[in-house]
């Protein structure tokens, strides 16, 4: 069956009334659950299965996308506003959201992700229906190695995020891979700094690390430096988005979802790499007036792209799942059970024996993400409405939230200890200048890249020259060599240029 | 909702048959209330037996409620101690782990470990399954044999996570090959997704897991099987390792263990209604309905088993060289 002929067939069966009705619960489910720090689409899911005894199997598995599409229009909705991400791959939408929330842009920045996001949703339900079996093709060609590569060219963004003092950022780097490497190394079995606690063992969640830099770190110091009497209430501004707010998110928009469907589609991807590049990469291609705005006052290209890439990574997730059966994502392993618990095997077979059932959820991808813009654009007013509030008062609700939501990953104090522990850290990385993104950056990436090498370098034997003898893994390397050393190279020719000019003239 | 039911039906039945209807009731009630914890996440191999014990407990009427509590991480090591120290002598509380725990409580060298809990019963187990990729040259388990015997490090192997049943199969086929299970190149993913798709993508050389991770790969053609590890045939026309030779049977069982400190009689109340769920026509059904083997075994029996799997994995392991 060709794309086409499927999706009408699926549009067909979706837009029954009681099909609409699950897409638009599970997308104010996921909404809802996307705000919330600590509860993701994996473990909502999880909760819900116990519905496929009483539900048909399309209309369970509406609900589950609507919850997983939702999920990632709401999780962005924190990371603006309260500078607490939800979810790993909106930590970088939390940069420059938070500070144009602070500088009284947190509507243009919470409607530039609703609307990116349904963009980049949109672009990646297109890419599922019409270039799933071959992008995923070509994904399996990637092994470890190519995946370190890519890992090394990620680290190349943190030169992004480095702020003034070169060494500042190094250091918050290495404290991010630090806390990367707590926990089991999954190469040897072996607990690594765990230091005989046991809620260790699984290492630290890098949703809370994020949580405690951002959001408890700022309350903090702003508890600490706070002036008596001066008690202002942060600027809300216009909701709306101006007209040159749209013109300078719409590269961004589709530059993101670009970078992140494929790398959602690769089965060792997931939604913080994209994310991480498309910031970088709008910061570099910013104009000079935006640039200014990159870590002062927010600039709403840091948002869109991100955002973006987050959406459409989390879409090509579902290809995987959907052309070969493979779970690459803890949501992806859930979907997987509850197909198995309506007797219906997910594989490679999936699109041929269910197409049905495949195509009815593909067009009701499209729907969820109509319903979730439409949600979310007028929420826009109502949440930015919370930044009314006085500070002392908000950032006594951003502790409680944060609180809250930590102690829901996982229902354990370690994890609040860890939490203030590392929120005080950050207050005097704070006062002291340090930056505190690249301690996520290096947290998500130390970890990845690290097992990357291993398993490639146990498949190799120990040969280093694997990493340059694959040509993939070769031309990624390349791009990040050039992406670091270029405008250095670049800003050294112009310098001579302008030096030689003079004398010639 | 099922109290309001009883009650129309019973005051339907009116009141002699009610009374009976109650006696019944009481005479199959086992439990009022059972508490089951998972140390893993919901929607995992431990967390679908826990479900399913819940399912054909009520539907047989032996247990009133349920409430689960998931703690998962490391292979169940971070939910344990939380176990251990919350229900200590409680006789209305069970933990379903199985052969995942007894690796990683070696390698993680946690001070809490299954001899802290009351063994109760094992319920299912789950051979594993020896693939190479479709367009792999190694068409026999002969073929990969000899590759292994070769040069044990060219044969990259891809599974789960290390010290894991796949590796420890890994490491008990290069000892029945007469090699060190040291010079093993055995690649660890996390997840099944990844696994599987180093192994589509030919990345690794072959791939072990568990036989329903990768049965619908097979079934497509996109993995060959080339053997598995179970005691009999669980893929028609794939030999098991037993009958090709090589003494191996290895399974992903799981089962049921009691809180620490719990007397002779809450144990035994505990086996009693393992051993009448495993002869319930639901349990059947669910076995069926979910492709799990039978792997029922009780009591002494199982502490038995459990003692001999302890050793046998930690002997591995050490060779291994992942515990010491």
């Amino acid at each position: 069956m060709d794309a086409l002929s499927g999706l009408a067939m699926g549009f067909g069966h979706a837009l029954s009334l009681a099909n609409l009705g699950w897409a638009l619960l599970g997308c104010f489910l996921g909404t809802a659950i996307g705000v919330l720090p600590g509860i993701g689409p994996a473990l909502t899911i999880a909760l819900l299965l116990p519905i496929t005894f009483s539900v048909n199997a399309t209309g369970a598995f509406i609900l589950f996308c609507g919850v997983f599409y939702g999920a990632m229009y709401g999780g962005s909705t924190t990371s603006i506003l309260l500078n607490t991400p939800g979810e790993s791959g909106s930590i970088i939408t939390s940069l420059e959201g938070a500070k144009m929330a602070r500088h009284g842009r947190a509507g243009p920045a919470l409607a530039t992700s609703a609307i990116g996001s349904f963009v980049a949703g949109t672009v990646g339900t297109l890419g599922i229906a019409f270039l799933g079996p071959v992008v995923v093709d070509l994904a399996l060609q990637l092994g470890p190695a190519e995946y370190f590569s890519l890992m090394v060219l990620c680290f190349v963004t943190v030169s992004a995020v480095l702020g003034g003092s070169a060494l500042r950022g190094l250091t918050s780097l290495f404290f991010g891979l630090l806390l990367g490497l707590v926990g089991i190394d999954l190469q040897t079995g072996q607990p690594r700094l765990t230091f005989g606690i046991p809620e260790l063992l699984d290492g630290v969640n890098v949703v809370l690390v994020a949580v405690a830099l951002f959001a408890v770190g700022e309350t903090l110091y702003l508890a600490w430096r706070h002036v008596e009497g001066k008690a202002e209430v942060l600027p809300v501004g216009s909701i709306m988005m101006s007209k040159s707010d749209l013109k300078r998110s719409f590269w961004p928009w589709i530059r993101g979802a670009g970078l992140g469907f494929p790398f959602g589609v690769m089965p060792a991807g997931g939604t913080e790499m994209p994310t991480m590049l498309s910031y970088y990469v709008e910061r570099k291609l910013a104009r000079p007036e935006a640039q200014k705005e990159f870590g002062t006052t927010g600039a709403i290209e840091g948002v869109a792209g991100p955002e973006a890439a987050n959406n459409a990574a989390a879409a090509g997730i579902l290809v995987p799942m959907l052309t070969l059966g493979l779970p690459t994502s803890a949501t992806a392993a859930i979907m997987l059970s509850a197909f198995q618990s309506y007797g219906i095997q997910p594989g490679p077979l999936l699109f041929t024996s269910q197409a049905e059932l495949v195509w009815t959820l593909i067009a009701s991808l499209f729907l969820a993400n109509v319903m979730l813009v439409v949600l979310n654009l007028p929420l826009v007013g109502l949440w930015a409405r919370i930044l009314k509030i006085p500070q002392p008062q908000l950032y006594a609700g951003i502790l409680v939230f944060a609180t809250i939501g930590t102690y829901g990953i996982s229902n354990s104090v370690v994890d609040l200890f860890l939490l203030y522990g590392i929120g005080i850290i950050a207050m005097f990385m704070r006062r002291f200048d340090f930056p505190v993104a690249p301690v996520v950056i290096g947290m998500i990436l130390g970890p990845m890249a690290e097992q990357a090498m291993r398993q490639a370098l146990t498949i190799s034997q120990g040969d280093w020259a694997t990493f340059v003898t694959r040509p993939v893994s070769l031309c990624i390397l390349l791009v990040a060599l050039a992406a670091l050393a270029g405008p250095r190279l670049y800003a050294a020719w112009l310098r001579r240029v302008a030096a030689s000019r003079p004398i010639g003239s | 909702m099922s109290i309001r039911r009883r009650t129309i039906l019973a005051a339907a039945a009116g009141l002699p048959a009610a009374g009976m209807f109650a006696g019944q009731a009481t005479a199959q009630q086992r439990f009022n209330s059972m508490y089951v914890f998972v140390p893993a996440g919901p929607g995992g191999g431990w967390d679908g037996l826990g479900r399913a014990i819940e399912q054909a407990s009520r539907a047989a009427g032996m247990v009133g409620s349920f409430q689960f509590e998931n703690v998962g991480g490391a292979g169940g090591a971070v939910g344990l101690p939380r176990f251990v120290s919350q229900r200590r002598g409680r006789g209305d509380a069970i933990m379903v782990s199985g052969a995942v725990m007894v690796g990683a409580l070696i390698t993680n060298r946690t001070p809490v470990g299954l001899k802290d809990v009351t063994p109760i019963a094992r319920m299912t187990t789950e051979p594993g399954v020896i693939v190479v990729p479709a367009s792999s040259d190694l068409r026999t388990l002969q073929d990969f044999l000899n590759a292994l015997r070769a040069n044990p490090g060219g044969v990259a192997v891809g599974g789960g996570s290390a010290g894991g049943i796949d590796h420890i199969t890994l490491g008990l086929l290069l000892k029945s090959l007469g090699k060190n299970a040291r010079e093993a190149s055995y690649v660890a993913f996390a997840g099944g997704g990844p696994a599987q798709a180093a192994i589509l993508g030919s990345q690794v050389r072959a791939g072990i897991s568990g036989i329903s991770e990768f049965a619908e790969q097979i079934k497509a053609g996109r993995m060959r099987a080339l053997a598995t590890t179970g005691d009999r045939r669980s893929l028609d026309d794939v030999p098991t390792l037993k009958e090709s030779g090589i003494d191996i049977v290895i399974g992903n069982w799981r089962g049921v263990f009691g809180a620490p400190g719990i007397n002779a009689n809450q144990r035994q109340a505990l086996v009693d209604w393992m051993t009448a769920l495993h002869a319930s026509s639901q349990w059947r059904e669910i076995l069926q309905r979910q492709g799990w083997d039978d792997a029922f075994l009780a009591g002494p029996a199982f502490e038995d088993f459990l003692r001999k799997d302890q050793a046998d994995t930690e002997q591995v392991l050490r060779d291994i060289g992942l515990a010491s």
